[in-house]
């Protein structure tokens, strides 16, 4: 059934109905690639390439994205692209940025600029790759990591990365007799990414394209680190039937659990407007398998939570200022 | 569905392993996944775009007349376009 | 021809790489390789090279950013030691299999256990089976020629493989000699820029680092294995190309003294010239001995040895470090596999020693070859023996 129909007017009124008919219509990650039915990261990273065009070089670390494209001898990516291991998309990524610089400072390249953009699994940024991101990103290369956050490490067979959310279950940290699934709280890598003094850091999700390519756009432009931190919803490791993978996505952001915003230069910005009173969790987690053994109090814990994590985020929205003001007074 | 076309012999592997033909995996035809598939109602459709936007394979195109329409040899069935679709234009359609 | 200076090997391990103007360097200091590294950010410092040096936060992302660097088609360069060599061990087959002429200075050093940050030739030996070409360098002047010879074999469109330039760490690192460096002109001569057989660019979209399957995989080894073996080729032609441009000869089996011995050494790295003044004072007393120095490690030079070892009765092959509950020192393992189906092969005598930095002398190298030339009929029983470890 249609999701839109009675949703608040503020998020209608950000999404342009016709303007899916002025993206880009080249298909960079193209069709005949392995991805599950309904795969939310899939639909992200072809949204993420139609925003980059096509002088962008991809640096894919291993996990469901790079497993279902790279199939020799076929590839479905039109742009150039390279896939190492699992923890080094950053590093490579630095190393592709320091090379494409040097080479066209001394004239092996033409002369016009090419981005350097690294990509990732939760898994592959926020737990075995965080090192590298965080090097690559303090060395202030001029490389844009994207992490296409689907919850687990879907690609082995949905296991707990540091991004599953509270009480979710997986292959690693299942609900039991004695365990309720995943104790812990996501991690916020946005957060640690702003902590690093990049000018750039934003929170997207597939099912909001057109704020996704914005910000990929914007992040794209700027000369030096930019990062952002894309939900994917994942319908196979979620255990929600496929073609809900989009309502999933708007769900996650209007209970509060994922809201959009970007972070320029320090200010903090929602850039997907929320609707006054944030939707109950339930409505979110209802529809997904991962979070069925969940009792009522586990899940007014998480509300409880999630109310406060979205307090602190407004209340850095009001309150932060960009650091070309603070400097300034 | 397309045939898998492994290289012959050791010697046709290509360096590294590189792939140099962009975006050849659409030789393999995903279409044969797929349990349902999308049909349209062009009396109901307002040529908005959102099944082309939302598609996570990318094989919903535009015909030369507006509408659309999803490309067989790849749609995999997952619904996503019916369930967004905002007149209700689309549905899903079990196959054989 | 060249300017003769005195200098710390590592220093003039650095020199001569920056001669080959590298476009991205990316390395993490580890005792005893950092000289070189920090060097090589002298001299990028100084403005006497343009590359991008960037100070990677670990060495498995010093790897990896060479190999981005690599595969956007810039001319890479890194260098560690031990346990960085571990650390980065997860890209090494992927560099070789990825085809991309990363160059390394290693400066060899034990591995951990306990901690030591002198030199044995452990770090290499664990990376053995990875697909890098391996070249060992004895003294300071062929660290300098192999370094700059690296980069040319590897960047050969009929070779395309990452190589390592192994330097005993402190024995050589950090050891001053007087060397000939080559002029900029004369490298310029020899090595050209690099040309990618393959690189990242919109311009010719490529995807680099595929998933392959079982149907695959098998062919795609095959014709890694293929690409290394057929390596030596090139090697020794740029082998050649080197004595006629620079007057010094190289070889994957190098010998001395060789005619007539019915003995002979065989030795890898610093140990080589030490031995060499070991097999000159015997010779002066008669004694029929040789030296065969391994100059090159992958690809295993089988021809060469065979050809090296005709009419030795008995070789005493050296390790400086032992395959735990294996075969004994994985040179001598190599070695007697490599001569297995020779209708005529001499005895072979394996030693460990100088492990973890221990000192061996020139009386102790005569310690070693009189015990073999004094021993009962049959070298010993045991495949190995460890020298110049306390107790019994």
């Amino acid at each position: 059934m249609n999701t839109l129909q009675g949703y608040p007017v503020g998020l209608i009124g950000n999404f342009d109905l016709y303007a899916p008919k002025l993206v880009d219509r080249e298909e960079y990650f193209s069709p005949g690639h392995r991805a599950c039915q309904g795969c939310g990261e899939a639909l992200a990273v072809r949204l993420m390439c139609k925003a980059l065009g096509k002088d962008t070089v991809i640096i894919n670390a291993t996990g469901c994205m790079e497993v279902v494209s790279s199939l020799y001898p076929t590839t479905a990516w039109k742009l150039p692209w390279i896939h190492v291991a699992f923890p080094n998309a950053a590093a490579v990524g630095s190393g592709v940025e320091a090379g494409l610089k040097a080479l066209r400072r001394k004239g092996r390249i033409p002369d016009r600029d090419v981005k350097a953009v690294a990509m990732g699994g939760d898994g592959g940024t926020l737990d075995i790759g965080i090192q590298a991101l965080s090097g690559a990103m303090e060395r202030g290369h001029d490389l844009l990591y994207v992490c296409f956050d689907n919850e687990a490490y879907m690609n082995t067979g949905i296991q707990r990365s540091s991004a599953t959310p509270f009480g979710a279950s997986t292959t690693t940290a299942p609900p039991g007799a004695v365990s309720m699934g995943n104790k812990t709280w996501k991690k916020n890598l946005p957060e640690i990414m702003v902590a690093h003094n990049i000018p750039y850091v934003a929170t997207a999700c597939n099912s909001y394209p057109l704020d996704f390519i914005n910000k990929v756009q914007k992040a794209r432009s700027i000369k030096g680190p930019s990062y952002i931190h894309c939900l994917s919803v994942c319908p196979t490791g979620w255990r929600s039937p496929s073609e809900t993978c989009i309502k999933m996505g708007r769900l996650a952001v209007e209970t509060g659990v994922f809201p959009l915003y970007e972070v320029e230069n320090g200010k903090y910005n929602m850039t997907v407007s929320m609707p006054e009173t944030l939707r109950p969790i339930e409505d979110y987690i209802k529809h997904q398998g991962r979070f069925r053994h969940l009792s009522p109090e586990q899940i007014r814990i998480f509300q409880d939570r999630t109310n406060l994590e979205y307090k602190k985020l407004l209340d850095k929205i009001e309150h932060s200022r960009s650091w070309d003001e603070i400097s300034a007074e | 569905m397309a045939n898998k076309k492994w290289p012959e012999d050791w010697q046709d592997v290509t360096p590294g392993c590189i792939v140099f033909e962009a975006g050849n995996a659409s030789q393999y035809h995903t279409g044969s996944w797929r349990a349902q598939r999308p049909i349209w109602d062009n009396e109901k459709c307002i040529k908005c775009g959102v099944c082309y936007i939302y598609c996570p394979e990318g094989c919903i195109i535009e015909r030369e007349d507006g509408f659309f329409e999803a490309n067989l040899d790849y749609c995999k069935g997952c619904g996503i376009c019916a369930h967004e679709c905002w007149p209700l234009a689309i549905k899903m359609v079990e196959e054989g | 021809m060249g300017e003769r200076k005195g200098m710390e090997i590592a220093l003039a391990a650095a020199e001569a790489v920056a001669l080959c103007k590298p476009d991205v360097i990316a390395a993490y200091p580890i005792t005893p390789n950092t000289h070189i590294p920090e060097h090589l950010s002298d001299i990028v410092a100084e403005g006497r090279l343009d590359a991008e040096f960037i100070c990677v936060e670990s060495e498995h992302s010093a790897l990896s950013a060479c190999m981005g660097a690599s595969g956007a088609g810039a001319r890479a360069f890194t260098a560690t030691s031990s346990q960085g060599l571990l650390y980065m061990a997860e890209v090494m087959p992927i560099a070789s299999s990825m085809r991309l002429p990363i160059v390394m200075a290693l400066g060899n050093r034990s591995l951990s256990g306990p901690l030591s940050i002198w030199n044995d030739h452990s770090d290499i030996m664990s990376q053995r089976d990875t697909g890098w070409i391996s070249l060992f360098a004895a003294n300071g002047q062929e660290v300098i020629d192999m370094m700059i010879q690296a980069f040319k074999i590897a960047e050969d469109r009929n070779v395309m493989l990452p190589i390592n330039v192994n330097l005993d760490g402190f024995q050589l690192t950090h050891v001053v000699e007087v060397m000939d460096f080559p002029l900029q002109e004369e490298v310029d001569d020899f090595l050209p820029i690099y040309q990618p057989y393959a690189s990242l660019h919109p311009d010719h979209p490529c995807s680099m680092g595929a998933l392959g399957l079982p149907e695959i995989y098998a062919e795609a080894t095959k014709a890694r294995e293929a690409a290394m073996v057929n390596s030596k080729e090139t090697i020794l032609k740029v082998w050649d190309e080197w004595e006629r441009h620079f007057g010094r000869r190289y070889d994957p089996v190098q010998s001395y003294k060789i005619e007539g011995a019915e003995i002979a050494m065989l030795t890898m790295g610093s140990m080589s010239d030490t031995a060499e003044v070991a097999i000159d004072a015997l010779r002066a007393q008669g004694v029929p001995i040789g030296l065969l120095k391994l100059m090159l490690w992958r690809p295993f030079p089988y021809d060469e040895l065979k050809k090296a070892v005709k009419g030795v009765k008995s070789l005493i092959v050296m390790d400086r470090c032992v395959s735990f509950g294996g075969p004994g020192g994985p040179v001598a393992s190599e070695i007697r596999s490599a001569l297995y189906n020779e209708p005529r092969r001499p005895d072979i005598t394996n030693y460990i020693f100088g492990l973890g930095g221990r000192d061996v002398a020139v009386e102790d190298f005569i310690k070693m070859i009189d015990k073999v030339r004094f021993a009962d009929k049959k070298t010993s029983k045991e495949h190995y023996e460890f020298y110049g470890v306390r107790g019994e």
